[in-house]
């Protein structure tokens, strides 16, 4: 009987490996499919970019931004559905702001006039920074506009949105990512 | 399940159908290979104990007997052909050149059937977790099914004797009495058949002459081929292995190459678009017929390094490595990436030279000077010589009306609008506006004093390059060889065996190939010339 026990060990093992395999090989291209590299629960990855509406600073880094919730959304003055959740940002930023949540808007146009022009236009206060390379929108593996990330105070990766907010879910992904007082 | 013992002596492994040593047909086991009605015997795997045939008893038996079925295998194969072939009904997502999302697409596109070739994931097939089950699961059936098959019927082959019982003699395809035949017939048909490179053993008389048996082994070096190819495909699923990523470059500009994480980057010196001269004798009259025809598309390019290691979003120091021209099959290669020519846009704006004038001067004669918008970065005003100032209220690098505004929708100028305020050099605080658009020129109160309009533009072009590192060829190529060599070594070797049985008259002969019937006649056929052995009945034919 041991020849049998034998063979059903070679046989578990084998097939165990094989499933494996599959199971690793169909995860693999249902994520890489999405193209989310970046992945809910992952750090946030530093960068450092210039300022477009902060005086006294002339690049920000995320690091900057340790121990606070993080919101950041990757927009571009000719993309519509980025037009219409900019005023809520506005909307709840001051509040926010005072509870450690910094939103900070990542720009992707190539012309600095046209981003100055929709600052006038839309008074936005939060700090907003230009990525015309698009080298931060690449690490951050953003396809479609507008896209947010919302991170934690430990530098995590809560939430990552492909397309607008409405002000309802907005409030409720800043509320995840407040740190505790 | 029969008695497992030979009455030869040997002891065979259970559920096996001809003895591994004497090839006698084991009692109670004749139905697994449908031997029961017949008179000849069913030769395949040399009727040795297959285990999924005989085991079946925890969970782990009944997976694996499932996969180690051919039935199983032939099925898994077929589906993968059928939804492959439906696979190519629509066009796929990834060659799908639409801006529309896939899951609007394939219904607006094709209605009700669209709808449901995308739900069911055939939009993106080789992405679908269905379809990459059905091939793990025949690569499953590969590994499984051949082990169940090469593992009884190496040992079968390894334990064969040449003394055979007379059943299987009998009960053989070709098969005959020589008892007419003497010894030294015997003898001179052994010496022909090593001239024939037959191997020969020898036990109490009794002969084996076999030849080419390795060609049984084709089968599974065929499938251990398949399986490395399937193992390369799938690791094309891993960035390090595999990266094919698109890259748009405008002349002049440096970008960071796709896939590289910002260690490389790439300069667009020059794009262009050669053709065939058509004052040149050679293709004067093929041209005349064809029109122009391209001979070249070509990108100028300089690669370089990123030497300094700041943040992602910071302006690199980059070193120069490397400089050349990219070509349609002529890429550049820089660090296993290749840059090729895939794509161009001819005639990008670049950037546009204006002039005022008063508007009721037929001649439009300048009022001090020229200024030159850059397109890219546009200065937000302008002052010209005279002191006049120009501001841009509004720019739209690529015009367009939505809804009855004027929007831009894309960051490049490939169709670039202005909303301008001119400023009187005698009224300073009374601008004048106007809308500047490729082919407008409007002013919206109709009562400017001066006019705004074009006096030169630059243009440049824009190259397309697909970026790709595949280190998965060679694991391609490896298993497309093994999978060949299979496929020869089973192909074209017979595996063929003779066997001769010394009887008290003369002896007896039993052949058997795999494959090619007629060549085994035709090589039995010069072995006994010369002989008084008669030739072999084939008995399959005998039946008819």
């Amino acid at each position: 009987m041991d020849k049998k026990k034998k063979r059903l060990i070679f046989r578990s093992v084998l097939l165990t490996i094989m499933v494996l395999m599959t199971v690793y090989a169909v995860y693999t291209n249902l994520t890489s499919d999405k193209k989310a590299v970046l992945q809910v629960g992952d750090e946030a990855p530093n960068f450092e970019l210039p300022t477009m509406n902060i005086n006294n600073k002339e690049t920000l880094k995320l690091e900057d931004y340790k121990g606070q919730g993080v919101m950041l959304n990757f927009w571009a003055t000719y993309c519509g559905p980025c037009k219409e959740e900019m005023p809520y940002m506005q909307q709840l930023y001051p509040a926010y702001k005072e509870k450690g949540v910094e939103i900070i808007a990542i720009n992707l146009d190539k012309s600095k006039l046209v981003v100055e022009q929709f600052l006038d236009e839309y008074g936005l206060t939060f700090p907003v920074v230009q990525d015309t390379t698009s080298e931060v929108m690449q690490l951050y593996d953003v396809g479609a506009l507008p896209a947010s990330y919302f991170v934690g105070p430990d530098g995590k990766i809560e939430h990552k949105i492909i397309g607008a907010l409405t002000l309802e879910n907005l409030e409720g992904y800043l509320q995840d990512i407040t740190p505790e007082s | 399940m029969g008695n497992r013992t030979c009455e030869c002596g040997h002891v065979n492994p259970k559920g096996t159908v001809l003895c591994e040593s004497c090839g006698k047909p084991m009692e109670g086991n004749q139905h697994i290979d449908g031997n029961e009605p017949n008179k000849l015997l069913n030769m395949r795997y040399d009727g040795s104990a297959r285990r999924s045939k005989t085991y079946n008893k925890t969970f782990v038996d009944k997976v694996w007997n499932f996969f180690s079925s051919v039935k199983v295998g032939v099925w898994l194969i077929v589906l993968v052909l059928v939804a492959s072939a439906i696979g190519t009904i629509y066009p796929q997502e990834m060659n799908n050149q639409s801006p529309l999302p896939a899951a609007q697409y394939y219904v607006e596109e094709y209605g009700i059937t669209g709808k449901i070739y995308y739900q069911l994931g055939f939009h993106d097939l080789y992405g679908s977790w269905w379809y990459l089950l059905l091939v793990a699961g025949l690569a499953i059936s590969l590994v499984i099914a051949s082990l169940d098959r090469v593992v009884p019927l190496y040992r079968s082959l390894k334990k064969q004797k040449p003394k055979r019982h007379t059943t299987f003699m009998q009960r053989q395809r070709l098969f005959g009495k020589a008892e007419q035949a003497t010894e030294q017939d015997k003898e001179e048909m052994i010496a022909n058949l090593k001239k024939k490179r037959y191997k020969i053993t020898e036990q109490e008389g009794h002969v084996l002459a076999e030849k080419g048996r390795f060609s049984r082994w084709g089968p599974y070096v065929n499938h251990i081929g398949l399986i490395i190819f399937l193992m390369g495909v799938m690791l094309r699923s891993v960035p390090f292995m595999y990266i094919d990523e698109t890259l748009w470059v405008r002349e002049g500009e440096t970008e960071p190459i796709p896939g590289t994480d910002g260690q490389y980057y790439i300069e667009n010196v020059d794009f262009f678009v050669e053709t065939y001269d058509e004052s040149d004798p050679r293709f004067k009259d093929a041209l005349e017929q064809e029109g122009t025809v391209v001979s070249n598309y070509q990108t100028d390019a300089i690669i370089y390094e990123r030497t300094d290691d700041g943040l992602p979003g910071v302006e690199p120091e980059l070193t120069k490595i490397q400089e050349g021209a990219i070509q349609v099959n002529n890429p550049i290669k820089v660090d296993g990436f290749g840059l090729y020519q895939t794509t161009y846009q001819l005639n990008e704006f670049k950037s546009m030279s204006f002039k005022i004038h008063e508007t009721n001067d037929k001649e439009e004669k300048a009022i001090g000077g020229e200024f030159t918008i850059d397109l890219m970065n546009p200065e937000s005003e302008y002052i010209l010589e005279n002191g006049m100032r120009v501001e841009i209220v509004s720019y739209f690098p690529e015009f367009d009306m939505e809804d009855g505004e004027p929007v831009s929708v894309s960051k490049y100028p490939k169709n670039p609008a202005f909303v301008l305020n001119v400023y009187p050099p005698e009224d300073p605080n009374s601008p004048e506006t106007s809308f500047l658009a490729i082919g407008a020129n409007l002013d919206p109160e109709e009562n400017n004093q001066y006019k705004v309009s074009i006096t030169n533009f630059e243009t440049r072009d824009v190259t397309g390059l697909t970026i790709t590192k595949d280190r998965t060829l060679w694991i391609l190529a490896l298993g497309g060889l093994i999978f060949m060599i299979g496929v020869v070594q089973g192909m074209y070797w017979p595996h063929r065996r003779i066997w001769i049985q010394p009887k008290e008259q003369g002896f007896w002969l039993a052949a058997h190939t795999n494959k090619n019937w007629f060549g085994m006649k035709k090589e039995i056929q010069q072995v006994i010339e010369g002989t008084d052995v008669p030739m072999v009945n084939d008995q399959v034919e005998q039946e008819q």
